[in-house]
């Protein structure tokens, strides 16, 4: 029987819910004996090489780049998991929710006391990706199965939740796994 | 009628962040130009705006999960600064320091065997299903592991000290808000000696690799620059705090050891439409001459010497190997990031010895100040946090110029140097594009830190929920 395939990916996060999946230390190469990774910025596959039994998603959606992986990540993935507060709310990143963007370009790209751009506008060309009016949690953008909660979860969640969801059964954690830090 | 080729490769794997480079070709096969993107962005300098102060040494750290420690020290080196405190008590200092080290420790280790070994072991054309730390756990598994267990214990001694091993809490304006048990100080220790072995091996292990590559290595991604970092004002190494120095090509000074706190007179950085990153420069020498690199390479040109004695032997014998002069192979990166690892352990086994680091006198207050900056060697690079704090206790203005950001110019150089030599005229296949990866990775970015400037105007997307629901509506404004 072919092992059950798992893909991950980072979006408007901090890679730090991937550092909390590899705090599983030697567990990380139990792991991959039980699965076969697919896409995921730790390997070098940069396209799904087949359906995923699980995806896990961490970040929230800010680009237009980010929502066309999330929902890449839905159509290849039987079962979606938003990991890690941004994924599951926004998170840190969402603080830029409540200010207007006119107001961030201005400080980022003209008025920031170490800012050298003579022609006074802010980056904007067609290789990088426009940006959504907010960030979104994921669930706003598709359909996600279970959310991991955590900044980051830890890697007791990761396993206890990859077990079950690996055997078929409900990621329900218990509640000492489960925080929202 | 043009007939430009444009070949991409995206995304950046085995990098921490979102990148992408493009490279375009004319109709003769010949790389017209090569560039790295940085296509994310967060808006941290604006959006923490009004936030109370003590926040900022854990919000700010949710730029990076690699190198969260650098963020929360920097800002909180920033905060003492606004409390007034300009000397910590001893055992804060050294918790903070067995704090940093630890980070060092485990970034560097997962630098260089998760995300690069790979391309060393089996090369960069190698087969891209193994081209991961799974396939080395497969091929070399006692190097694997030892990988794993290496990040493992700085992932402790961060634990130990901040409380946690990512987003941890311990530095407090001021001071910290633990120091260690007896009985951590007791479980470290007891592990030192088998993380300073395998440190030494890795350090041999990056040595060897570069100098029986030493003439694919000089031509590849390979040029000369300034290089910026702290030192201690007698010029030794020293990764939590320092002056600001940098060296030219040759090794003289031009940054002559200026207090980081100045860092906004010296340092500017340039703004390019392409990139979300933008391009910093020494301020007198002008964007032209003036831009460097930052992190291992550049510390190790801009030091005299390191003060503990395994990592100054290492360090000498690299300085050889580079001719006595700052190093210019971008892939001398990996060499001098193990050199430093070996620093850290080194660092990490006297602070584990010194009682002080058991101590109870944790936080000192002084005078509020209304602006203050933060200055530290993270992983990647020198990592400037300056704040300007309302009477409110509030943040009014932030400028933060991250590690990678400094790196920005010279991953660019790295990127159309390699494009040009090994992609002119030829097929182009997956391994040459991993080649302009392999010239990035060296520089060990974190692309995720990079974007904390926010930019570019928002775009019209409709989100619709599974059953094809309209959920929101965004705008565009451009």
């Amino acid at each position: 029987m072919p092992r059950p395939r798992i893909a991950t990916a980072s979006l408007a996060g901090c890679f730090g819910c991937h550092m909390s999946l590899l705090d599983l230390d030697e567990g990380i190469l139990e792991l991959a004996e039980l699965v076969e990774f697919d896409r995921s910025p730790i390997d070098d596959y940069k396209e799904f090489q087949g359906r995923c039994t699980v995806g896990l998603v961490e970040g929230g959606c800010a680009n237009e780049e980010n929502v066309a992986t999330i929902r890449e990540f839905r159509r290849c993935c039987d079962v979606l998991v938003s990991v890690g507060d941004c994924a599951t709310m926004g998170g840190i990143p969402a603080m830029r929710n409540l200010v207007p963007l006119d107001e961030c370009l201005q400080e980022a790209y003209v008025d920031g006391p170490t800012v050298h751009n003579p022609g006074g506008l802010p980056p904007g060309d067609a290789e990088i990706p426009r940006m959504l009016d907010r960030v979104y949690a994921l669930h706003e953008v598709v359909h996600i199965d279970w959310h991991l909660p955590g900044c980051p979860p830890s890697p007791e969640a990761f396993q206890a939740a990859l077990t079950a969801l690996l055997s078929g059964e409900p990621a329900a954690l218990p509640p000492g796994l489960i925080r929202y830090d | 009628m043009s007939t430009t080729r444009r070949v991409v490769i995206e995304p950046l794997t085995r990098v921490e962040g979102h990148g992408k480079v493009t490279i375009r070709l004319d109709s003769a096969g010949e790389v017209e130009s090569a560039r790295l993107h940085v296509v994310e962005f967060r808006g941290f300098e604006r959006f923490i705006q009004g936030r109370p102060y003590w926040e900022m040494p854990v919000a700010v750290q949710r730029l990076c999960g690699i190198c969260p420690v650098s963020h929360h020290l920097a800002a909180a080196k920033a905060m003492d600064g606004i409390v007034g405190v300009d000397e910590l008590t001893p055992t804060a200092e050294k918790v903070r320091r067995l704090m940093h080290y630890g980070q060092i420790f485990q970034s560097h280790a997962l630098h260089f065997f998760h995300l690069s070994s790979p391309d060393l072991l089996f090369g960069f054309d190698s087969d891209p299903a193994t081209r991961n730390v799974i396939g080395v756990a497969g091929a070399f598994p006692e190097l694997a592991r030892q990988g794993i267990l290496m990040r493992k214990y700085g992932q402790e001694v961060i634990q130990a000290t901040a409380g946690k091993k990512v987003h941890g809490t311990g530095a407090i304006p001021g001071g910290v808000n633990r120091s260690l048990t007896s009985a951590e100080r007791v479980e470290l220790a007891a592990d030192i000696p088998r993380q300073k072995r395998w440190a030494a091996e890795a350090v041999a292990i990056a040595r060897d690799y570069t100098l029986e590559n030493l003439a694919f290595a000089t031509e590849f991604a390979a040029f000369p620059s300034n290089h910026l970092g702290l030192v201690r004002p007698d010029g030794t190494f020293d990764l939590y705090d320092g002056v600001l120095r940098a060296v030219d090509e040759s090794g003289e000074k031009i940054l002559n050891d200026v207090e980081a706190g100045r860092y906004a007179d010296v340092l500017v950085e340039e703004v390019r439409p392409w990139s979300y990153m933008k391009f910093p420069f020494l301020r007198e020498l002008g964007p032209h001459k003036g831009w460097y690199r930052v992190g291992p390479l550049a510390r190790l040109a801009v030091c005299e010497r390191i003060a503990t004695p395994e990592a100054e032997a290492a360090r000498v014998q690299f300085d050889e190997a580079m001719g006595g002069r700052p190093g210019t192979m971008s892939l001398a990166y990996h060499w001098a990031r193990m050199i430093e690892t070996l620093s850290a352990i080194e660092e990490i086994e006297q602070l584990l010895d010194d009682p002080d680091i058991e101590g109870d006198d944790l936080v000192r207050k002084g005078e509020r100040r209304p602006e203050s900056v933060g200055v530290i060697e993270a992983p990647r690079g020198t990592l400037f946090h300056h704040y300007v704090v309302a009477d409110d206790d509030t943040v009014m203005r932030a400028n933060l110029i991250v590690s990678t950001t400094s790196n920005n110019e010279p991953m660019n150089r790295a990127v159309e140097s390699v494009a040009k030599k090994f992609l002119t005229g030829t097929e182009i296949t997956e391994g040459l594009l991993n080649h302009v990866e392999v010239a990035i990775r060296a520089y060990d970015p974190c692309l995720s830190c990079a974007t904390h400037a926010l930019g570019k105007m928002p775009l019209v997307i409709e989100i619709q929920d599974a059953g094809g629901r309209t959920l929101a509506e965004g705008k565009r404004n451009s």
